[in-house]
């Protein structure tokens, strides 16, 4: 049996990073009594993977998982039975059987949404240029780890959010998520030219081919 | 102070410049967060080192527990910050804070601190810096959290006298609850204004509990030679001799132990099956200061690994003892946890196994899979330095062992050996070389190529309460030509791995194992020439050791490199693990003659145990101890406290 698990990540779990999470899923099936199914070879592994990694210290309302088990068990009732035993911070959404020959989730993302929120208002007004001037160019040339590549096409879209008074407060962008070709959120703000430790970041949204 | 709020706000702008920002934000499953006023007594437990090493400590995990299940206390948790996260703490006036409610360790009434080994001295001085609470004693008013310390190394508390305002000598489970009724009644009595209770009244009633010492009582003098004159109280009411504290019965095992949510070094639940040990190494300090022996039944063991299991979800179950070979039920307890377990992808670890060949049998019970090789521990590879050290086993029985071991599947071996034990000779690290050669010639016999050995040797650090009290280290340059020989003869093999300890981590354990009072200038000084983390390479700075000794016109060698006289009055004269000096004298005498005693379950050796906690023996009969009944009558039952062996009797 296949499950696919919908759930948020947020507080101290900011902190924790991907691979620690594949770790607290399998502690967290392991209570739950699930019956994970283990990977062959010397090194077992327990079968759970996750759609897109989250960086650390972003939140998320939306991260998916897949975890495969070794039989059939009822879904009612295992929605309470794992969130009785996740630390605060894991929120289980929800659950859902998928086809064993479904495709890997992580095959299937395409994009994933954000909101920033910025510690101190800026000026709205100002920003919203910025963000246009983004939007306008055709390429935006950016140099990570030693290797240029070409931010604009992953920007899908990108938007301010300000309060009555003219003071943007929050940036909401969606960003390409595919294999080879993923937009990060700090990328974007770099070139509005905002601090990332000003920042909050949630992923809000991850976007699948269906 | 600040708020945890302004805390957390600090927090948010640092953590993402840190490595491993996990450490420092709490929040893991079985952590226990209590309402702050609805307690009178807040306790915040440190570990002086990293969140890696700390958050699976037991000890501090069974005084979690403890101290949680009153109503009228809490407890939270604190760790040493590592080198960038202190760095940014102070540059952000970040104040240590506990990682439960994010409060500094300043508000909290009592700090207590584990010290299983004495490279966390510095840190501990760090950690009080850091909570901007004064690092010593003397120092501290009204307004400061009373600082207890226990632990292994608290065996010889003198070196940090003076900064620890009570000790623990021996087990915390009991006396724990003793303090914190002493500490809640001065908080209680302290809200009084026309209170006159002072922080020394309470240190003085803290004193009154057996097993706890308060050094501010006493005074050491000094001969000329610069050994101790004597050790006295200083103060009435206080006892001339601390006697370790011990829990008559071990108490039902933590189960809820804290899940972390990000990697650290022992990713495990860990069951207790049996606490001290029966064999008399004599260079162990955990043998000599932990006994009686007593024994959890196979069904406690079982049900607790059962429940913390499944309060944890761990991938690793470690059945805990200094020597598990000794542990009555082994055979039954390994049969049922391989029965309970088995095939649920667990991994179980079974520390300290005799070197014979059960031991492999008990292995097979609980692996499904022979990875991770097999470890034993001859510790000394010639008849002449077994003897001494009383850890006496045949070279039949290790070839013979390790030749069945790779027979049975495991590839690789891990044997533990120690040099610079008391007259050893460049002939006995030799022997070791040869040892190591002939297990792995034993093993390309039996799986050719594939066989591998794995040689952790290192160097033997006398400590306190042990028969080799008396003896010398070894100097460092004898302690480099039995470095530089074993490399000679094993680097060659490509399929031996050597692993030695570095001769300067040695000796400044060796220093602060045996240090008297006036280490404490000296541990003070390298601390603030910036020595810290000193059990790592990235933190201990030699240099300011050494600078250090210097300037309070102490020799590091007098600690190391001198034989005590036999009627040596030690820095550590005034505490006991209820193991006689001369006992102790008399076992290091035995070791110079070569001569050995085997298990004490088989013959009682008169150790000291039993007359002093004959009250306790008598109402705990049978099973649960491993030494004699006691079978005298009962005339007094304060006998057992009162009937201290003297010092120096």
């Amino acid at each position: 049996m296949r499950i696919q698990i919908t759930f948020s990540k947020q507080g101290a779990l900011r902190y924790t990073g991907h691979l620690d999470l594949h770790k607290l899923w399998e502690r967290a099936a392991r209570r739950a009594e699930l019956p994970l199914a283990y990977s062959q070879g010397f090194h077992p592994q327990p079968k759970i993977s996750m759609a897109a990694a989250l960086p650390l210290g972003f939140s998320s309302r939306c991260e998916v998982l897949d975890m495969k088990l070794e039989r059939d068990i009822p879904l009612e009732g295992l929605r309470d039975t794992l969130q009785a035993t996740l630390p605060p911070g894991i929120q289980v959404l929800a659950i859902e059987q998928v086809d064993d020959h479904a495709p890997a989730l992580q095959t299937r993302v395409v994009s994933a949404e954000y909101e920033v929120t910025l510690a101190e208002p800026v000026d709205g007004s100002e920003l919203k240029r910025k963000v246009d001037s983004v939007m306008d160019a055709e390429s935006i040339l950016r140099t990570r780890r030693g290797k240029q590549y070409d931010l604009r096409p992953l920007i899908e879209s990108l938007a301010v959010v300000s309060s009555a008074e003219g003071k943007a407060e929050k940036i909401l962008m969606k960003l390409a998520a595919k294999e080879g070709a993923t937009g990060r959120p700090e990328e974007v703000l770099d070139v509005l030219g905002i601090a990332f430790e000003e920042t909050r970041i949630e992923r809000t949204r991850l976007n699948f081919q269906s | 102070m600040l708020t945890p709020e302004q805390i957390e706000r600090k927090l948010d702008r640092i953590l993402l410049k840190v490595q491993k920002p996990g450490r420092y934000v709490g929040g893991e499953l079985n952590s226990i967060q209590k309402d702050w006023d609805s307690v009178q007594t807040r306790v915040a437990l440190v570990f002086p080192d990293i969140y890696d090493i700390g958050v699976s400590n037991v000890g501090l995990k069974i005084l979690y527990d403890q101290i949680n299940q009153r109503e009228d206390a809490l407890a939270e948790r604190a760790y040493a910050p590592w080198l960038d996260m202190e760095a940014l703490m102070r540059e952000h006036r970040i104040p240590l804070y506990a990682l439960e409610s994010k409060r500094p360790l300043a508000c909290f009434d009592l700090i207590g601190f584990t010290l299983p080994y004495e490279t966390l001295y510095t840190n501990t001085l760090n950690i009080l810096d850091l909570a901007g609470i004064p690092v010593r004693s003397a120092e501290r008013d009204e307004s400061h959290p009373i600082i207890i310390a226990g632990g292994h190394s608290c065996m010889n508390p003198e070196p940090m006298h003076a900064f620890i305002d009570a000790f623990v000598i021996g087990e915390g489970e009991e006396v724990i609850h003793e303090i914190i009724d002493v500490v809640k009644k001065w908080k209680v009595e302290s809200n009084n204004p026309l209170s006159t209770c002072h922080r020394e009244d309470v240190l003085r009633e803290l004193a009154k509990i057996q097993g706890v010492y308060v050094p501010r009582f006493y005074e050491t003098t000094y001969l000329d030679d610069g050994t101790v004159a004597r050790i006295e109280p200083i103060a009435a009411d206080v006892p001339k001799v601390i006697t370790k504290r011990i829990v008559a019965k071990l108490p039902p095992p933590p189960t809820k132990f804290i899940v972390p949510n990000v990697d650290i070094v022992h990713n495990r639940v860990s069951v207790e099956i049996m606490r001290g040990c029966t064999r008399g190494c004599r260079f162990c300090h955990a043998g000599m200061i932990t006994r009686p022996v007593r024994e959890r039944s196979v069904d406690e063991v079982l049900q607790a690994a059962e429940e913390a299991l499944k309060n944890t979800g761990f991938e690793e179950l470690a059945l805990l003892s200094l020597s598990s070979s000794d542990y009555t039920h082994v055979l039954e307890l390994v049969t049922k946890v391989g029965e309970k377990f088995g095939g649920t992808h667990l991994k179980v670890s079974l520390p300290s196994l005799r070197i014979e060949s059960v031991s492999i049998d008990l292995m097979e019970r609980l692996k499904d899979r022979r990875s991770g090789g097999f470890t034993l521990a001859p510790e000394a590879a010639t008849e002449r330095m077994r003897r001494i050290i009383n850890k006496f086993i045949p070279d039949e029985d290790i070839i013979n062992t390790t030749r069945e071991i790779y027979r049975r599947g495991w590839t690789t071996i891990k044997l533990y050996f120690m040099i610079g034990h008391p007259s050893e000779t460049l002939e006995d690290v030799q022997a070791i070389a040869d040892l190591c050669k002939r297990v792995i010639a034993e093993g390309r016999k039996v799986i050719g190529w594939k066989a591998k050995l794995h040689a952790g040797v290192s160097t033997f650090v006398p400590k306190s309460q042990t028969p080799f009290q008396w003896v010398s280290c070894d100097t460092p340059e004898q302690i480099r030509a039995k470095q530089e020989l074993l490399k000679r003869e094993l680097y060659r093999d490509k399929n031996i791995k050597l692993s030695l300890t570095d001769a300067e981590d040695s000796f400044l354990e060796a220093w602060l194992s045996r240090g008297d009072r006036r280490m404490a200038e000296v541990i003070y000084s390298a601390w603030k020439k910036g020595s810290k983390f000193d059990a790592w390479q990235e933190g201990k700075k030699y240099d300011a050791w050494m600078e250090a000794f210097a300037e309070h016109g102490l020799d590091p060698l007098f600690y190391t490199h001198r034989q005590r006289r036999t009627d040596e009055v030690f820095p550590w004269e005034h505490i006991t693990a209820a193991v006689r000096k001369n006992f102790l004298f008399q076992d290091f005498r035995m070791s110079l003659e070569g001569e050995i005693r085997v298990d004490c379950r088989l013959n009682c050796y008169a150790c000291g145990i039993l007359p002093t906690f004959a009250g306790l023996r008598r109402e705990n009969p049978g099973e649960g101890w491993k030494c004699p009944d006691v079978k005298s009558p009962v005339n007094n039952k304060q006998s057992a406290v009162t009937s201290l062996p003297l010092v120096g009797d």
